[in-house]
């Protein structure tokens, strides 16, 4: 095919060709970063929070002035009666369900050398187990480990920390063995473990997910209203249905949180709700986007066709094939989104720039460039198939017609 | 002339139906997408109180000896200060609010306890941010003091436990303590709930929850001390609390207070007035830093909490560059609509048309593309807004298109389209008589 006559038809037309080649930029730039914020969002939304999410379910309860400890053996005893039920065990929060205990720690006694805001989660025994979490380093706790709760955590006690918090408080260090403190209270490194992510979003962005500590506790006055159950997970929903019921049964004076009582992948799925709405807005844009651009090449080459079809006609009529005026059409359009994706990549980095600065998202990685570009391609001979075939229809007989 | 240059936009409309509908349909996908966007934008950043706003003040002391003068005070106040300076009654009128979960249940209605958010405050607050009574009225000053046994509920508690009937009068147990209905709000949606507003700066932009519905039960601040002892939602605590005293004691920031300053005298008095009690708590020993004082009004303070979720301004965003790009497509296809009729231009010009109205008539007919893409812009936007109702976000019920906005949808529309046709109508209007006389 020969580049040059098409080149000059298309100065003849400058105005046009740009309008089209811009409309391709601006689509490449939006497309990429569209594209990108999606894979990022689904990137969060895969996050690994440690534990059997399968299997577990979560009930909760608010009873001001219960006796703490006659609540939990009431409750626990009636969610053990329950056919199906693996093991039931007290704790302070699960992921993505409520947020407990976020606190900020410091690596020294007198509080100088702050470690950051992490999220603590209290157990009480049977809990670690039931969780299903995965040890990097160090054991499981022993019936030694839980001590009596004091105010929200235990003062002191071995505590068992996910590999990002390791690696963040003690870059380059074994972790077992480290000590920490809150405010007055110490806490040593007993175990570290694979993954544990916090109930809620990481106070400092998405780095700080991972930033929980588990610490076994005795339930009792401030460990008390909140119990995990792990149950196969076929039979989680109808295990989870009847502890509700015998939870109001069990517990007539105490009040059934109906939104956090419910299994850790209902929670999970809430949990992210918006993100996946967010997502789908994103496609919906992408896929407007795509049909307008198309929409735009589509008329402007069926306007072209129209206007040559004598030019057309004495090609045809000196010799040409249908398949070279196809063809022809074909390379034009190819030109135009090729300028229009060169200036649409920069354009691209702009705008992932100004999110970077705005939204804190990280860089564009460089191969969504390539695939804007493949895709806009294809979509450019797409869309302009239609009117191209049209201009291979025109018989040789339309040059010696006057119109 | 103008009626007829609207008939020959509408006739020239018909010429070319395919390129006509693409026009159309790229104007109204634009104004659709952004003007969604734009409705839920135009909510969420709007004024909750208009007219009172910008004499509502939210004065903040920093009582963690941790933080540093130069340093943002603590969003919330403890309860030493926010006690200290409200009861000083120094501004026009002021409230204290605390919030907490509490357990609801009434006794003489068949519905188990519900677990409900309830709010603290002092009688002012009715008054202050103009909240509408149904049945009823709020409770007095002197109950502010007397820890009178009081309660006001949102219509939707009404509703759910009365039924909608006046339940003035009606008994409540909140906990262990029975509270008397005095008063029962209309429905009254704030949007933000401005005066719950603290950290956003902390929460990385998913502050959806800005936009929750009030309170279902208020009650007066000092007998919330004494029916929800120690059980208040703290924003932070500088040290472990010790769960045995009380919370008024604990190092905890758990307490804010809203004050009405009318005008801007009162407003830098007040700014002395909490300087120097910082001062004053400085000498006393119990502040260890004095300078942290700030006093922003409503507005101020919305905007410092970043009340926009971050997901609705990139959604923005992304539906103007979305415009944009509709935009350069009606370009090129106007462009392509008006030179195409260049013959028809060249005979009008030979005539005697002026260039100017060959411009003025394209301008006119890319006015009509305009209205008619502006009408599906609308209907795109109702369908968008529908969609962004059946979100799972705390705005959610919030989203409608008020008559501005629908206005605006049409006038973006027509102005976009104009815009858009400035290029075109001007290369149209270029057109030279003889040239096109000569091919035909």
């Amino acid at each position: 095919m020969h580049i040059a006559p098409i080149l000059s038809a298309l100065r003849r037309h400058r105005l046009a060709t740009m309008l089209i080649a811009l409309e391709i930029a601006l689509a490449c730039a939006v497309l990429c970063n569209a594209c990108f914020l999606i894979a990022y969002r689904l990137d969060q939304m895969r996050i690994n929070s440690g534990v059997d999410e399968a299997s577990l379910a979560q009930i909760k309860v608010d009873c001001d002035d219960c006796n703490a400890s006659d609540l939990n053996a009431r409750i626990l005893s009636a969610i053990n009666q329950i056919p199906g039920v693996q093991s039931a065990s007290v704790i302070s929060a699960v992921p993505f369900g409520e947020h407990y205990g976020n606190a900020g720690i410091h690596l020294d006694a007198a509080n100088q050398r702050p470690g950051g805001v992490v999220e603590f989660y209290v157990g009480g025994p049977g809990s670690f187990k039931a969780l299903g979490l995965k040890l990097v380093q160090g054991a499981m706790p022993q019936a030694d480990d839980y001590r009596p709760v004091h105010d929200f955590i235990p003062a002191e006690a071995p505590t068992w920390v996910t590999q990002a918090l390791a690696d963040h408080l003690w870059p380059g260090t074994d972790p077992l063995g480290q000590e920490f403190w809150m405010d007055k209270f110490h806490y040593r490194v007993a175990g570290v473990l694979a993954h544990l992510a916090r109930p809620g979003g990481g106070e400092g962005g998405p780095a700080t997910r991972e930033w929980s500590v588990f610490v076994p506790g005795m339930p009792g006055k401030h460990l008390a209203g909140n119990y995990l159950i792990r149950a196969q997970p076929e039979q989680l929903s109808r295990v989870l249905r009847d502890a509700r019921t015998a939870v109001v049964k069990a517990a007539p004076d105490a009040v059934l949180d109906w939104e956090q009582s419910r299994s850790i992948g209902e929670l999970r799925k809430s949990y992210f709700e918006q993100d996946v709405a967010m997502t789908g807005i994103l496609l919906g844009v992408i896929g407007a986007l795509l049909l307008v651009t198309a929409l735009g090449i589509v008329g402007l080459a069926s306007f072209w066709v129209a206007q040559r079809r004598r030019q057309i006609g004495v090609r045809r009529a000196l010799g040409a094939t249908r398949r070279d005026i196809l063809h022809y059409f074909q390379t034009e359009n190819f030109l135009i989104v090729s300028i229009g994706v060169m200036l649409g990549m920069l354009l691209a980095y702009g705008l992932n720039i100004w999110l970077m600065l705005s939204y804190e998202l990280p860089r564009l990685p460089v191969y969504y460039l390539p695939i804007s570009v493949v895709a806009l391609w294809l979509l450019g001979q797409l869309a302009v198939l239609a009117p191209a075939l049209r201009a291979a229809a025109v018989p040789p007989v339309v040059a010696t017609r006057t119109e | 002339m103008f009626g007829y240059y609207v008939l020959l936009a509408f006739q020239s409309l018909k010429r070319n139906t395919v390129l006509t509908a693409l026009m159309i349909l790229a104007v109204a996908v634009g104004i659709g997408a952004s003007m969604t966007t734009l409705t839920v934008m135009h909510i969420l950043t709007g004024d909750p109180l208009p007219g009172r706003s910008a004499q509502l003040f939210y004065p903040q002391v920093d009582p963690d000896p941790d933080d540093k003068d130069d340093h943002e005070p603590r969003d919330v106040m403890d309860y030493r200060s926010a006690v200290d300076l409200w009861a000083a009654h120094r501004a026009d009128r002021q409230a204290l609010i605390a919030k907490g979960d509490v357990r609801v249940v009434a006794p003489d209605v068949n519905i188990p306890a519900l677990k409900l958010r309830m709010l603290a405050t002092t009688s002012d607050f009715f008054p202050m941010f103009g909240v509408p009574f149904q049945y009823g009225q709020a409770w007095a000053g002197t109950d502010d003091e007397a820890r009178t046994r009081v309660a006001v509920i949102s219509s939707d508690l009404n509703n759910k436990l009365f039924g909608g009937t006046n339940s003035v009068g009606r008994t409540l147990r909140i906990r262990d303590s029975d509270v008397r209905i005095v008063g029962v709000l209309k429905p009254w949606r704030p949007s933000p709930l401005f005066y719950d507003v603290a950290g956003g700066r902390f929460s990385d932009g998913d502050t959806a929850d800005f936009y929750t519905k009030p309170e279902d039960v208020m009650i007066p601040f000092s007998t919330g001390q004494d029916i929800n002892q120690d059980h208040f939602e703290q924003f932070t605590c500088w040290h472990v609390p010790d769960l045995n005293g009380h919370q008024q004691d604990w190092p905890c920031l758990w307490v804010s207070l809203w004050v009405q300053l009318d005008d801007a005298s009162k407003v830098s008095a007040y700014r002395r007035f909490a300087a120097d009690y910082a001062a004053q708590q400085m000498t006393l020993g119990r502040f260890n830093h004095a300078g942290n004082t700030r006093m922003r009004n409503l507005m101020a303070w919305l905007d410092f909490n970043h009340v926009v979720p971050s997901d609705v301004k990139l959604q923005t965003w992304l539906a103007f560059a979305f415009l944009v790009i509709c935009l350069f497509n009606t370009v090129g296809l106007l462009l392509a609509k008006f030179l195409h009729r260049s013959g028809e231009i060249g005979v009008r010009r030979a005539l005697g048309a002026t260039r100017t109205a060959v411009f003025t008539q394209c301008l006119v007919e890319a006015a009509v593309i305009g209205l008619l893409g502006g009408f599906g812009g609308w209907l795109l936007t109702l369908l968008g807004l529908w969609i962004v109702r059946r979100q799972p976000t705390a705005y959610a019920d919030l989203v409608h298109l008020d008559l501005p906005m629908f206005m605006a949808t049409f006038a973006a529309a027509i102005a976009a389209t104009l815009f858009a046709g400035l290029l075109p109508a001007f290369r149209a209007s270029r057109v030279a008589p003889a040239l096109q006389l000569k091919t035909l």
